[in-house]
């Protein structure tokens, strides 16, 4: 048990004293798929200088599509306001991800959607589990990020983003 | 106690590194732009004794799986590492990643530069759908099968991209005896010809091959130490319509789960979709006879698989529909075909209401691929044949059976009709009601003696916003049957505060067993706390035995009592 603790510990202290990096890091460059096949390479991610939000999800993910379908609602509005896109990286694997873009029309999200088929893009992301979001600021550096989703969430993701067309800092 | 010493450094120069390293402001240093980011995973339960409800006994009170992930980049190079402790494996994972209670599986170094890409080391790769090649780390379920050589990514020319790979994948915290050696070559057509830059039609083609290579063994069987696959794909898109195609191929592969049968294994998998604003079909179907592909001949479980036949089924979140009779891909054999629909209905409409409703449909359909024995006998006395590992004068080649992809088989695998339905009733109140009809064949699937389970599921969920911050969700389902374990009745109510807090409280009741003494509630409360890329949580209570999958992959969850921690962060 005290190796668990140890364990722990280390872990935490490395998350909190690398956690202040969150700032100058980049999208990192790997090969996914957009939905008809075509191959996209992370690094073309980019939105004119505004904001991004990248959120990774799955069809199988109930708190992911609550939260996707939540702010389809009022993307219009977001994207008006702010410029901001949202890009949803879909984990589906081979089981799930012809059936993703039938879902994504069906639902009528205006997002752009890639596909992550082995997990790929998620791992360089470092993300754990779904729903994962990232906040891109407009010169393309990683600023924040959120684990899970539960109502209510978007519009501390929304005021964040304000903040980002703005040009103010979030951390 | 040598590993646990180059871990501590290692630990230390990720602590130390960044601070040192970032401190330099100025100057062109070695270390300038280098980047450390990396996640880590714990999670932990506490076991207390609960007979009636199976749980194992547990002489060590408690495992816990623990996984960190540290990956360097500066320019064109990457460094990754993974350290993963068992100590022991959470109930339910393999024992056999408690033989090493810490270490580090999974480490690589990788170049990129101009359409190349270099990786030494531990990786994960797939080809086309995975039906050839997949490697992949499926943590939920014990599943890394990945490979510890190089890999070589390549993009010649605009939409050509060349993969090339050799090595041994991961079996627990040791290597395959075997060798995989695999290629593979994609074309995207419209980016490689100028003149179909623009056009409405996209097509890209593509084909692997993949040999392995593990030495005979001392079987009174000539078994072939090379093994070669390969398959080839399509996928075609114009306006709303899409078309995907994969068909995989394996030379003779005796093994022990195909009884040492000489016979080559093939595989087909089909989708094709229509979609547009508001609605969206696709239709799958999949045949595949002696399609198990790995890289140990003698490897069982979910071990050391080189390829990957993903199930064709709905992937169900309610526990109910989930875990209790889950279909798995049968990799010797199976047909199947999946029709899935979703449509939405205008909001303002007088059906879709003001907000809109959504509706999905789902059927799939599952069944045995049929075979004919050589032997004129049942599947089992030609297995057991087999297995005397003797040429039978019937069958001198061991092929075993003969069949084909088309070849049906009257025995049903799995049957699932299920049918969701979503809608917003005011700006604070969502419903949505779901009914599933199962039918599953639960001898094939868990090894029970039993006849197809046939079951009815009903879900109701409603979601309650009061505010900006505050929801309630409670589901409530419901599971009749007459086989098995009878009726199941489950309830939950989750209260969230955004951004912070969650707290669930839910119960499931086996009130229709046909034993009275197993009629058990399985109470159990858990509070998380969120904070931007932290999730913790802790939870107290009965964990019901079932199967958890990914993907027509799936593990068994034993049966549990007592505390579970769970702590997760990305930085």
């Amino acid at each position: 048990m005290r190796q668990v603790f140890t364990l722990l510990a280390i872990a935490l202290m490395i998350a909190t004293t690398l956690q202040a990096q969150d700032g100058g890091r980049k999208i990192p460059a790997v090969e996914i798929k957009a939905m008809n096949g075509a191959s996209f390479n992370t690094s073309s991610i980019q939105n004119d200088g505004n904001p991004i939000i990248i959120s990774f999800w799955a069809t199988w993910c109930s708190p992911c599509k609550r939260e996707l379908n939540t702010i389809a609602e009022e993307y219009v509005d977001w994207q008006d306001e702010t410029g901001v896109k949202l890009v949803a990286i879909s984990i589906d694997d081979a089981r799930n991800m012809h059936k993703v873009k039938p879902y994504v029309d069906g639902q009528s999200w205006e997002y752009d959607v890639y596909l992550d088929p082995n997990a790929d893009f998620k791992r360089a992301m470092n993300v754990n589990n779904v729903p994962h979001t990232f906040l891109i600021d407009g010169d393309g550096n990683i600023v924040w990020q959120h684990n899970s989703y539960q109502p209510g969430d978007e519009h501390e993701l929304y005021e964040l983003v304000e903040k980002l067309a703005a040009g103010e800092s979030i951390n | 106690m040598k590993q646990l010493k180059l871990l501590t450094s290692l630990f230390l120069f990720f602590l130390v590194a960044p601070q040192a390293l970032f401190a330099q402001d100025e100057g062109g240093g070695v270390f300038d732009g280098l980047q450390i980011h990396g996640n880590f995973d714990v999670y932990g339960q506490q076991y207390n004794k609960d007979s009636i409800i199976g749980a194992p006994i547990v002489p060590e009170k408690s495992g816990i799986n623990a996984f960190t992930n540290l990956i360097a980049t500066k320019g064109k190079f990457t460094a990754g590492v993974r350290i993963e402790s068992y100590i022991p494996p959470v109930q339910g994972f393999d024992v056999r990643y408690g033989n090493q209670p810490i270490g580090v599986p999974f480490r690589y170094a990788r170049f990129a530069q101009d359409g190349l890409e270099v990786t030494a080391g531990n990786f994960y790769e797939q080809f086309g759908n995975g039906l050839i090649l997949r490697a992949y780390e499926e943590r939920a379920l014990g599943i890394d099968n990945a490979f510890d050589g190089v890999r070589v990514k390549y993009s010649p020319y605009k939409g050509v991209y060349l993969k090339a790979l050799v090595g041994n994948q991961r079996y627990y915290w040791q290597k395959s005896d075997g060798i995989v050696r695999a290629f593979d070559s994609e074309f995207q057509l419209n980016e490689l010809i100028t003149k179909l830059e623009s056009s409405p039609l996209r097509v890209s083609l593509g084909g692997s091959i993949v040999s392995k290579f593990q030495a005979g063994g001392n079987s009174s069987l000539k078994l072939p130490e090379n093994v070669t696959g390969g398959a080839g794909r399509f996928q075609l898109n114009w306006k709303d319509f899409g078309l995907m195609g994969e068909y995989a191929y394996k030379a003779n592969d005796p093994t022990k789960s195909n009884h040492y049968i000489y016979k080559e294994g093939q595989g087909i998998f089909m989708s094709a979709t229509y979609s547009r604003k508001g609605f969206g079909v696709n239709i799958s179907a999949k045949s595949i006879d002696n399609m198990e592909f790995r890289s140990d001949r003698e490897a069982g479980l979910n071990d050391l698989f080189i390829n990957y036949l993903p199930a064709l089924s709905r992937q169900h979140t309610y526990n109910l529909a989930a875990t209790l009779y889950p279909y798995a891909t049968q990799p010797n054999g199976e047909v199947g075909i999946q029709g899935d629909l979703i449509y939405k209905i205008k909001r303002g409409s007088k059906m879709g209401g003001k907000y809109g409703t959504t509706i999905q449909v789902n059927v799939s359909l599952i069944n045995a691929l049929n075979r004919d024995y050589y032997t004129n006998a049942d599947m089992d006395t030609a297995n057991a044949l087999l297995d005397q590992q003797v040429y039978l004068e019937a069958d001198p080649g061991r092929k075993g059976y003969k069949t084909n992809l088309l070849n049906l088989g009257d025995s049903v695998y799995y049957r699932d009709f299920n049918i969701e339905i979503d809608r917003k009733f005011t700006k604070h109140f969502k419903l949505k009601a779901t009914y599933a009809f199962q039918e599953y064949n639960i001898a094939l699937i868990q090894n029970k003696v039993s006849p197809n389970v046939v079951a009815n599921i009903a879900v109701l969920e409603g979601l309650h916003t009061i505010g900006k911050k505050h929801s309630i969700r409670w589901e409530a389902q419901t599971l009749f049957t007459d086989q098995d374990q009878g009726d199941w009745i489950f309830g939950l109510v989750e209260y969230g505060y955004s951004p912070h807090w969650i707290v669930t409280i839910l119960n499931q009741y086996n009130y229709g067993n046909k034993v009275e003494d197993l009629r058990v509630n399985y109470p159990t409360a858990q509070v998380t706390y969120i904070q931007n890329a932290l999730r913790m949580s802790i939870g107290y209570g009965r964990q019901r035995a079932g199967i958890f999958c990914v993907g027509g992959v799936c593990r068994n969850v034993p049966a549990a009592n007592g505390l579970t921690v769970a702590i997760t962060s990305s930085f």
